[in-house]
């Protein structure tokens, strides 16, 4: 015992912990340090370039359907698209990725197909049927419940010594959610193949960041569940990549999980159900702007001479074909029988409810 | 064959599932080391190891949501819940993924789990472990909810319901998790599924009834037929989907049916049943039927709790009531 009285300034500090950040193109496009290695090889570059460049525009035709009353309610990834194709081309095929709404460009990025997508979004189940791989998880609407999933699959992955990835994707909102907190937890004490991808698009609905947490930042989080957490700049699709490219190579080779905090902006609506104008300033969007994703990475193609005018209005062209092409074989798709709502709810409809199905069945066909 | 307690032939029915299907895998709170806390488990870490015998963080949302994951990837996750009261931050996973993930991916993904929890009141517990709601559960599309009612059938349904494609809640009544032995042979054998166990034939009147107030049920038969009354008496066994079938042909036969639930009344699976024979079986009613069920009030603290519960006076009571309806 000492006589000394301590202040709190004397007591030892037990531990320190560091969130980096990571960005290797500038809102202008310049470059900042060294890019990683993969930035080398302009093919690819080009091919992030394209997928982001379909997905907005197969977005906003989604969202003209729905303003033309031939697709329901659709969720927008207007600005966000370097995230989720990030991400998506990290993966491998065998990986399994447990996406939210607002991640239809990683579903394209591994296959699924444009109709199936809009059937979705049309209310028709079949398709989440997807071409995409099968073992992929449709996208999740209650928000961050899929992350769960995730470390049920990463589980399965480790239990069986398989070399795989589970990658859940998931909005800033969902970080407030104990679903997501509860999975990371788990993920931490067992070492699981799992990787977490916040895109902190700033708004949940109308509820800015700010009312959604006091942390400093998103990938903090990560840190209390025993693994790290980084921010990227979620408007570089190469910085985005390179974080998941780490996280997912540290997963596959028995390091455990990870967290990454894409930082983007939501310029869209929520949905096309929500008006953004209602809680906030049109010149918040419109500074926003100047940081999206498409544009970044087009400016640092055209200065690596990679990319010019004519590509772009070949590759605009060539989007609007395919996204065209999409949208006729959806609309061509037809309505399915009423009584197929008893499909697939069961692996074989117990005899209790067949009669409920008849009787769909005999009314409709009456 | 070997006598055994309920939670004894659960023990037996998971190891044997276990020893049988290397997908089986175990996971809840305090189920590894210390076999769970009415030690359905015990053992089964010894003999499984640790990662298929997972004891989990204290996250109940987390059980239902890694049995979700783990059974999409072909494992069969056989979740348990410490008691039915911390059932419900898993209601979510229940309803929005468990139930629907087999039908939202058109067959393309399934969901092979079973979640386990005790079920009912009756043991002196504290507060929020006597929670019997099994009515909830078996309003949810795409679910079956079982409830065994003696060792032969928790170990017979147990099996059966890991070996189903489909997500199962399995209920046990805690109340008789030791209170009934049974000679229960590890054959490996399941009972079926979706189907209702007469377990005494009658002509005068049919108690249907689940879980452990089958218990009182099969009591008040007995003392029914001191008085010269021939009960029916029908453990339902699995609520959802249930078997409709057995139900009518006896109240067909007997014409007169009293409904037992520990279960609040209003909204009850009573309720359900009630309405079922009104649809499908008026005309063979001999007496409108009557629910014998818990009250609509918070189960009560241990004091209380005896109070609550249907007891083989009240049941005896309404068959008495319906047998003498004219």
């Amino acid at each position: 015992m000492t006589d000394q009285p301590q202040t709190d300034e004397d007591l030892p500090v037990i531990a320190r912990f560091e969130v980096r950040r990571r960005a290797y193109l500038a809102p202008d496009s310049t470059v900042l340090g060294s890019l990683p290695r993969f930035a080398a090889d302009t093919n690819l570059l080009i091919a992030l370039y394209r997928a982001m460049v379909l997905a907005r525009t197969f977005d906003l035709k989604a969202v003209s359907l729905q303003r033309t009353g031939r697709l329901g309610t659709y969720a927008v990834a207007l600005g966000q698209e370097g995230v989720a194709i990030g991400v998506a081309s990290a993966m491998l095929a065998d990986d399994v990725l447990l996406p939210s709404y607002r991640d239809n460009a990683a579903f394209l990025w591994r296959g699924m197909k444009m109709e199936e997508l809009l059937l979705f979004w049309g209310g028709d189940e079949r398709g989440n049927l997807s071409s995409g791989p099968a073992h992929d998880f449709p996208c999740c609407i209650p928000v961050g419940s899929q992350a769960p999933h995730a470390v049920g699959v990463a589980y399965a992955f480790k239990l069986r010594r398989q070399p795989r990835v589970a990658v859940c994707l998931f909005g800033d909102g969902a970080t407030s959610k104990g679903d997501v907190w509860e999975a990371m937890n788990f993920a931490g004490v067992w070492r699981l193949p799992v990787v977490f991808v916040a895109n902190n698009n700033q708004w949940a609905i109308s509820v800015p960041l700010g009312l959604q947490t006091a942390s400093a930042t998103l990938a903090q989080k990560a840190i209390a569940a025993g693994f790290s957490g980084e921010q990227v700049d979620g408007n570089d699709v190469i910085a985005v990549r390179a974080a998941a490219e780490k996280a997912i190579a540290a997963a596959r080779g028995g390091e455990g999980p990870s967290f990454i905090e894409a930082v983007t902006y939501r310029l869209g609506d929520h949905t096309t159900a929500d008006d953004a104008a209602r809680y906030r300033a049109p010149e918040e969007v419109q500074a926003h702007w100047k940081e999206e994703p498409i544009a970044r990475l087009r400016t640092y193609l055209v200065s690596q001479k990679a990319w010019g005018k004519s590509e772009e209005e070949q590759l605009a062209a060539e989007c609007q074909e395919r996204v065209e092409a999409g949208v006729a074989r959806y609309l061509a798709m037809g309505t399915r029988a009423p009584e197929t709502m008893f499909d697939h709810l069961y692996a074989e409809l117990p005899n209790a409810y067949r009669g409920q199905r008849d009787e769909i069945k005999r009314a409709f066909h009456a | 064959m070997p006598e055994m307690t309920l939670v004894e032939a659960i023990n037996v029915a998971l190891a044997r599932a276990m020893g049988e299907d290397s997908n089986v895998v175990l996971l809840g709170e305090d189920i590894g080391v210390n076999g769970g806390v009415f030690r359905a488990t015990v053992g089964l870490q010894q003999r499984f190891g640790r990662e298929r015998v997972i004891d989990t963080p204290l996250a109940e949302t987390l059980i239902g949501g890694l049995c979700v994951g783990m059974a999409a990837q072909g494992l069969r996750p056989v979740g348990e819940i410490q008691f039915m009261g911390f059932l419900y931050p898993c209601i979510d996973q229940l309803v929005n993924h468990a139930s629907r993930l087999r039908h939202r991916t058109q067959g393309r993904l399934s969901c092979p789990m079973v979640l386990r929890t005790p079920h009912g009141a009756g043991i002196h517990a504290p507060e929020h472990h006597s929670e019997s709601a099994e009515a909830m559960l078996a309003h949810i599309p795409g679910l079956r909810v079982v409830m065994p009612s003696s060792p032969e059938r928790a170990y017979g349904l147990l099996l059966a319901s890991i070996r189903d494609p489909d997500p199962v809640v399995f209920l046990e009544p805690t109340r008789i998790y030791r209170a009934v032995k049974g000679q229960v042979e590890d054959n490996g054998e399941a009972l079926p599924l979706d189907v209702a166990f007469v377990l005494r034939e009658g002509r005068d009147v049919t108690l249907i009834s689940w879980g452990a107030m089958v218990k009182e049920t099969l009591a008040a038969a007995e003392e029914l037929a001191a008085g010269n009354l021939d009960a029916e008496v029908i453990d339902l066994a699995t609520l959802k989907p249930y078997d409709e079938e057995t139900i009518l042909a006896s109240v067909s036969k007997t014409g007169r049916c009293v409904i037992v639930h520990e279960a609040a009344r209003t909204g009850g699976f009573g309720a359900e049943i009630a309405a079922l024979i009104a649809e499908r079986a008026l005309l063979s009613l001999l007496a409108p039927p009557l629910r014998v069920t818990g009250y609509d009030t918070i189960i009560p603290l241990p004091r209380l709790e005896q109070h609550y519960m249907p007891s083989i006076g009240r049941i005896v009571a309404a068959a008495r009531k319906v047998c003498q309806f004219n």
